[in-house]
């Protein structure tokens, strides 16, 4: 008796085997819509964007007219460009001491048991919704700032003087000065608690072989910790920036919303975000064209300082 | 070789400066944070009553709500939500399992990291032109995808990060018993990150739930209860937002104690998620 083999052994496929493409697509296909999402928003801000940038070409960028009566529509978003510059590099030069004073607080000097308290309270803090700084500002901040800051300031200023251009402005406790103020306490947990982060990552040998050779708590933080971690501080800097230059609400409530190019640090001003904020609901055609553009304006400065943050950091920590 | 006195001297006065300089800030800082706090529950408090959870946005000088909003909001983040954890969770895994060093690979990380802190307003923009101008209606819908576009990075790292955590064995072990690489992520990969990621999903929940600006042009507001998602939808942080700027102190009172309770809901959901964080770390 003899066995006939009518067919060659086969190994068997696991079952579900056949699956493994069509999830692997799936998956693929996942990863693909994040990056078309980041595209489209791109293209459909250029698109958007178009009939305005057609139209005034380099003046929309230079041009400090923003005048939507339809009678004779000019839009030049000067005004709303540089305010947004400007709050948020005043907002960055006033978190950032403040955000590396508490971060070197944390890290060096705190005693052991507030450390974690301290720390997580800077952590949930950061996580606190921007409309909440943005209230805050409008009801609590602005009239304390113009009664005790601005008008104070206006009338000390001797006429005639640089500083009575500087301070010129309605002392009514929003404005230029104001919404970098809110914008800087915004910013300051989330800058904090990266700056920690990457504080942590420094090793101990490197720290206590500086403290052995005999140097100050200064010294081992500015010459010995800081350089370490300086790659990544750049990037938590930038990502901080990036915040402050895409905010809106913060922003919007204290700014004091004119589109004039402001001229001192108590006039009103307007950014990007608020500007769009403000009036894209009630825009149509060319204005709401302008908004468009204006919005690729921001995408294009925010994913600049994004990028450059994101290629620092990458060496460092994944923050 | 000896140190001069003087040397010495100034540099412990420069240590003393940099010492005081920092325990300030930190001072400062805090009492700025604290005084936000303060305010926030104090003028809160004050609004909150049974009628905020009973009632809808009012007008002016009638008594009112916040019950279409809060309902509002919470149908639109969770929608959000569901969209994101699909789209982030298997984004995540396609870079954690398959990408490897791939160029393509690279890119999607690098421009996910980019769209995790864009500014919210663009992605507010780019829905409306893609979802609201073609329906010619503001809708709930329009918002949840705004939103899910904000959450969606989020997720998307934290699941690459924590599957990158799973050891290699663990993988092979999977393979060796027979069983295909989809099946190892789904029954073994997955079910040991659930923490991570449910970490991850519960700080995008709190992210996305305060968010206002994308929500301005996607679901608008709307005065009115409502589960409609195809039509305009009111949701928490816009009522806040038009009730603040309005010269009424009833509806001032009303965005304080709107403030107060996405406040208070965050905070309560990143403590969640830091205790589900802290649990499982050795």
């Amino acid at each position: 008796m003899s066995i006939v083999l009518n067919a060659p052994p086969r190994r068997g496929t696991p079952r579900g085997a056949t699956f493994e493409p069509v999830f692997e697509g799936l998956c693929f296909g996942a990863a693909t819509a994040l990056l078309v999402a980041l595209g489209g928003v791109l293209v459909s801000l250029a698109i958007g964007g178009w009939p305005a940038l057609s139209r005034f070409g380099l003046n929309f960028i230079t041009g400090v007219t923003w005048d939507p009566n339809p009678d004779h529509e000019v839009y030049g978003a000067a005004g709303p460009i540089v305010g947004t510059l400007i709050t948020s590099a005043a907002a960055l030069a006033m978190a950032l001491p403040v955000a590396g004073g508490v971060a070197f607080f944390l890290v060096e000097l705190c005693p052991t048991f507030l450390r974690r308290p301290i720390g997580t309270a800077v952590e949930l803090l950061a996580g606190i919704p921007s409309i909440v700084y943005g209230m805050w500002g409008l009801f609590v901040f602005a009239p304390f700032f113009a009664a005790h800051v601005e008008t104070p300031l206006m009338s000390a200023a001797p006429p005639g003087s640089f500083w009575e251009t500087l301070f010129s402005g309605i002392p009514n406790g929003s404005g230029m000065l104001a919404a970098s103020i809110i914008l800087a306490i915004m910013i300051l947990p989330f800058m904090a608690a990266t700056l920690r982060e990457l504080l942590n990552t420094v090793p101990p040998q490197v720290r206590e072989s500086a403290y052995g050779l005999g140097a100050t708590t200064a010294e081992v933080v500015l010459s010995v910790t800081l350089p370490y971690i300086r790659r990544g501080a750049i990037g938590a800097v930038m990502l901080g920036l990036g915040r402050a230059l895409g905010e809106t609400m913060a922003v919007t409530f204290i700014i004091g919303n004119s589109h004039a190019f402001p001229k001192g640090l108590f006039d009103s001003g307007s950014t990007i975000a608020s500007t769009i904020a403000n009036e894209f609901n009630e825009a149509s055609g060319l204005q709401s064209a302008a908004l468009i553009a204006l919005g690729l304006v921001l995408f294009v400065i925010t994913f600049t300082v994004l990028a450059l943050a994101r290629l620092l950091l990458r060496t460092q920590v994944r923050a | 070789m000896a140190v001069s006195p003087s040397r010495i001297a100034s540099r412990r006065a420069g240590n003393v400066l940099f010492v005081a300089f920092c325990v300030l800030v930190t001072f400062i800082a805090l009492a700025a944070l604290a005084l936000i706090l303060y305010s926030l529950v104090s003028q809160g408090v004050g609004g909150l009553n049974l009628n905020i959870f009973t009632k809808s946005t009012p007008a002016a000088g009638t008594p009112g709500g916040l019950i279409n909003a809060i309902v509002g909001s919470i149908l639109m983040s969770v929608a959000a939500m569901i969209i994101a954890l699909t789209i982030g969770i298997l984004a995540g895994t396609w870079l954690a399992e398959y990408a490897g060093e791939s160029r393509f690979g690279s890119v999607v990380r690098f421009l996910n990291d980019v769209l995790l802190s864009a500014p919210s307003i663009l992605i507010g923009l780019f829905v409306y032109e893609i979802l609201v101008a073609p329906f010619k209606t503001f809708s709930g819908f329009a918002g949840s995808v705004a939103l899910a576009l904000l959450a969606a990075p989020v997720i998307t790292r934290t699941t690459e990060d924590v599957l990158k955590l799973q050891p290699t064995a663990l993988r092979e072990s999977g393979v060796a018993l027979g069983a295909p690489v989809w099946h190892v992520i789904r029954t073994i990969l997955w079910r040991g990150s659930t923490s991570g990621i449910l970490t991850g999903a519960l700080l995008a929940f709190a992210r996305i739930s305060g968010e206002t600006a994308p929500l301005l042009f996607t679901a608008l507001n709307n005065q009115f209860f409502s589960w409609n998602m195809a039509r305009p939808m009111a949701s928490l942080p816009v009522v806040i937002f038009q009730d603040a700027l309005t010269p009424y102190p009833d509806l001032n009172r009303l965005a304080w104690a709107g403030a107060l309770l996405i406040a208070a809901s965050v905070l309560a959901v990143t403590i969640i998620a830091r205790a589900f964080s802290q649990e499982p770390r050795r």
